[in-house]
C-alpha cells in the first residue's frame, strides 16, 4: 500500500489533521474529548490504533472522502446524495452555486450584481496584500466575493435568494457581501418577492476592518426595511455560521432553519475554550443543540430542505406562483 | 467625577498628541484610569434612574440603562460598564454583555420609542461575552435583534464610543443616527491581539495589527463610520474627567438638537441612507442583471 496521509477533522475546531495524530491520542488541536472518537467514527473502538485499510486510500479524481467518517465515496454517488455522506449522514459543505443548484428550479436562477467586488479600503496586508488574497479566492472559487445573489423560482414560485460561499475567505462578509445583500433585500422589496438567504460564514472580514463590521448594520437596515413590507424572509444556517453574519443576517429570519450538524454561534469555539479554559461539551454550538435551546425553528435535512422552503414560503405569502 | 485610584498604577502614557499611534490609542482606551460609563452617567447626565433586567432571565451588570436628563431633556441611556475595581469588573464581566444585557438594551430602547424619548448609548466593551452560557442563551440572536431594534426606532439615536469599541458587541449599541467618538477611543472588527494572532500567530504583534485595522477615531471619521470626534482634554482624560464629561454632554446636546427637528419618517430614511452608503466596493460589468 502506498504511503498515505489520511486526514480527520477536529469536531470542535473544524481543523483537519493527519489521522495518525488522533490515533496516537495526540489531540494537537484543542484537547477536545470528541476529537478521537469523531475521527475514528466507523472504526470499531476509540482504542489507540486505527487500521488504515487499503480502501481508505486517498480519493483521486472521481472519489471524495467524507471529512467526518472518512468513508470514501464515488463523487457521482455523493453528488446524487446531495453531498450528504451515505455512510454517516454528515452534511458536507456546499459552494454557493452547489447550494443554488440544490434549492431552486433548474435553469431559473438569474444572478444579480455579479460585478460587485470589494476594494481594499485599508491597504491591508496580512501575509500577502488583500487584493492578492481576493485574487486567490476568486481564482479558487470562480466567484467575485463570498455572497452570490439573484432571482430564481422554487416550485415555480419566484423568490430572491442569496447563498454564502464558505470557500471564499471563509464566507467572510465585507463590503461586497454587504452591498449584495442590501441590494437583494431592496430589490425583493420592490418586486414583492420573498427572500431566502443560506449562510455559511466565519463572520466579518478582518481585512476590511471596521467597514466590514458595519456591514452587519447595513444588512440589518436592509432586512428591516424589507420586513416592513410584510414579505417573508427565511434564513437557512449552514455549516458554519458564526460571528457577525450569525449576529445579523442569519438570526433575523422570520423563520430560521438549520442544516443538521451545522456549527452555529457567535464566538468561535477556540475563543470560548480560551475563555472558559476547558474543552467544550459535545454538541455545543451544533444545530441540534440550538433547536433544543429554542434558538432556531427547525433542523432540516438537506434532502427535505427544498420542499420545506417551498411550503413555508407558500404559507407565509409573497411571490405569486407561476408569474 | 470620581477617579478610581488606579491612575498611579496605570501604564505611563505620553501626553495626548495628534500623532498618537493606533496602539497608544488602544492602550489609552483600555487604561484603568480612563473614565467609565458610570462616570459619564453621573457627570454628563443628571437625574439618572437605573432600570434593571431583561424581564426574562436576569439583570446583566455589564450594561447599565435607565432614564436620565441630558441638558434638561429626558432621554433613555444605555451604557456598557466595564467596572471600577477588580470585584466590580468581575461582576460586570469587564463590560462584556450577555444576551440578557442586549435584551435589556432592546427593552429600554423600545421604552424610549414608546414615550418619544431620544436614545443615547455609551459604547465601551472588549466585545460581547464569549462563553457557554452566552452562546446557549442566544448571543448572536440577541445582538441581531438589538441591531434590528435600532434600525427601526422612531426616535433620535446617538452613540458615543467612550473607550473600547469591541466588534459586534460594540456595534450592537451603535446602529444609531449619529456615532460620536472620543479622540482616543477605538472601534474595530476584531481586537488587535486577535487580529495579530490570526495573521502572524503572535499577539505580541498587536501594535502592528492596531495600525493595520484603521480603528482610531480620526481614521473612522475618514471612513464615514464616525460622524464626530470629541477631543479629549490635553492633560489626559484621566486627569480631567469632569471636562471630558462636559465635552460629551455638549456634543450630545448639539447632536440631539439637530436630530430632534426631524420627524420619525425622516429619521428612519436618513438612518437607512447612512448605513446603506457604508462600504468600499467596485462594480465591474460581469454580465447578469444589474439594473434595479
Amino acid at each position: 500500500m502506498r504511503a498515505t496521509i489520511i486526514r480527520g477533522r477536529c469536531h470542535s475546531w473544524q481543523r483537519r489533521h493527519a489521522l495518525g495524530r488522533f490515533a496516537r491520542g495526540h489531540a494537537s488541536c484543542c484537547l477536545h474529548p470528541a476529537v478521537v472518537p469523531f475521527a475514528q467514527r466507523g472504526a470499531r473502538s476509540s482504542d489507540a490504533t486505527v487500521d488504515v485499510a487499503p480502501e481508505f486510500a486517498p480519493a483521486s479524481g472521481t472519489e471524495r472522502t467524507c471529512p467526518a467518517c472518512l468513508a470514501v465515496h464515488d463523487a457521482a454517488v455523493l453528488r446524487a446524495a446531495l453531498l450528504v455522506c451515505p455512510a454517516c449522514g454528515h452534511h458536507l459543505r456546499l459552494t454557493a452555486r452547489e447550494r443554488l443548484a440544490l434549492l431552486v428550479d433548474a435553469g431559473s436562477f438569474v444572478e444579480w450584481d455579479a460585478g460587485v467586488g470589494s476594494t481594499d479600503p485599508l491597504g491591508f496586508v496580512d501575509e500577502i496584500p488583500y487584493p492578492a488574497r481576493l485574487g486567490l479566492a476568486r481564482a479558487k472559487t470562480g466567484e467575485r466575493d463570498a455572497v452570490v445573489s439573484g432571482a430564481a423560482r422554487l416550485h415555480g414560485r419566484p423568490l430572491a435568494i442569496a447563498t454564502f460561499d464558505f470557500g471564499f475567505m471563509g464566507g467572510s462578509m465585507g463590503s461586497a457581501a454587504g452591498e449584495r445583500l442590501c441590494r437583494l433585500f431592496g430589490r425583493a422589496r420592490g418586486r414583492r418577492l420573498p427572500v431566502v438567504v443560506v449562510t455559511a460564514s466565519g463572520g466579518a472580514r478582518m481585512q476590511e476592518g471596521t467597514l466590514a463590521l458595519v456591514q452587519m448594520a447595513k444588512a440589518t437596515v436592509a432586512i428591516e426595511r424589507f420586513r416592513r413590507e410584510r414579505l417573508p424572509y427565511v434564513a437557512v444556517l449552514a455549516d458554519p455560521t458564526t460571528g457577525g453574519v450569525s449576529a445579523s443576517v442569519a438570526m433575523l429570519g422570520d423563520v430560521i432553519l438549520a442544516e443538521p450538524g451545522a456549527q452555529i454561534g457567535f464566538a468561535g469555539p477556540r475563543v470560548i475554550e480560551q475563555t472558559i479554559r476547558a474543552p467544550l461539551p459535545a454538541g455545543f454550538q451544533r444545530a441540534e443543540r440550538l433547536l433544543e435551546r429554542g434558538l432556531v425553528d427547525d433542523v432540516v435535512p438537506r434532502a427535505a430542505l427544498r420542499d420545506r422552503l417551498a411550503a413555508l414560503l407558500a404559507a407565509l405569502g409573497g411571490g405569486e406562483p407561476g408569474r | 467625577m470620581t477617579l478610581n485610584g488606579s491612575a498611579a498604577r496605570s501604564v505611563p502614557l505620553r501626553a495626548p498628541a495628534a500623532e498618537a499611534t493606533a496602539w497608544e490609542r488602544v492602550r489609552r482606551a483600555r487604561d484603568a484610569a480612563r473614565p467609565r460609563a458610570s462616570d459619564y452617567l453621573a457627570e454628563s447626565f443628571t437625574d439618572f434612574i437605573e432600570l434593571h433586567g431583561d424581564r426574562a432571565y436576569r439583570d446583566d451588570p455589564a450594561i447599565r440603562a435607565g432614564v436620565a436628563r441630558l441638558a434638561g431633556r429626558p432621554v433613555v441611556v444605555v451604557a456598557q460598564e466595564r467596572g471600577r475595581d477588580h470585584d466590580d469588573q468581575v461582576r460586570r464581566s469587564f463590560g462584556m454583555a450577555f444576551p440578557e444585557g442586549y435584551r435589556k438594551a432592546e427593552r429600554l430602547m423600545r421604552l424610549a420609542e414608546h414615550f418619544g424619548l431620544p436614545v443615547v448609548t455609551l459604547v465601551d466593551t472588549p466585545g460581547a461575552h464569549p462563553g457557554l452560557g452566552a452562546e446557549e442563551r442566544g448571543q448572536a440572536g440577541a445582538i441581531a435583534r438589538t441591531l434590528a431594534c435600532m434600525a427601526t426606532l422612531r426616535v433620535p439615536t446617538v452613540a458615543v464610543v467612550i473607550g473600547q469599541g469591541g466588534s459586534g458587541g460594540a456595534l450592537a449599541l451603535a446602529l444609531t443616527d449619529r456615532v460620536l467618538m472620543l479622540e482616543h477611543a477605538f472601534y474595530g472588527v476584531i481586537s488587535p491581539e486577535g487580529c495579530a494572532s490570526i495573521l502572524w500567530r503572535s499577539s505580541a504583534r498587536a501594535p502592528e495589527a492596531a495600525a493595520a485595522l484603521r480603528l482610531t477615531a480620526p481614521e473612522l471619521r475618514a471612513q464615514g463610520i464616525v460622524d464626530e470626534v470629541i477631543p479629549e482634554p490635553r492633560c489626559g482624560i484621566a486627569r480631567a474627567p469632569a471636562e471630558a464629561a462636559a465635552r460629551v454632554r455638549r456634543a450630545l446636546d448639539r447632536t440631539l438638537r439637530s436630530l430632534e427637528r426631524l420627524d420619525a419618517a425622516e429619521l428612519l430614511a436618513r438612518r437607512a441612507a447612512r448605513y446603506t452608503a457604508l462600504g468600499a466596493f467596485a462594480v465591474v460589468d460581469a454580465g447578469g442583471e444589474e439594473a434595479p
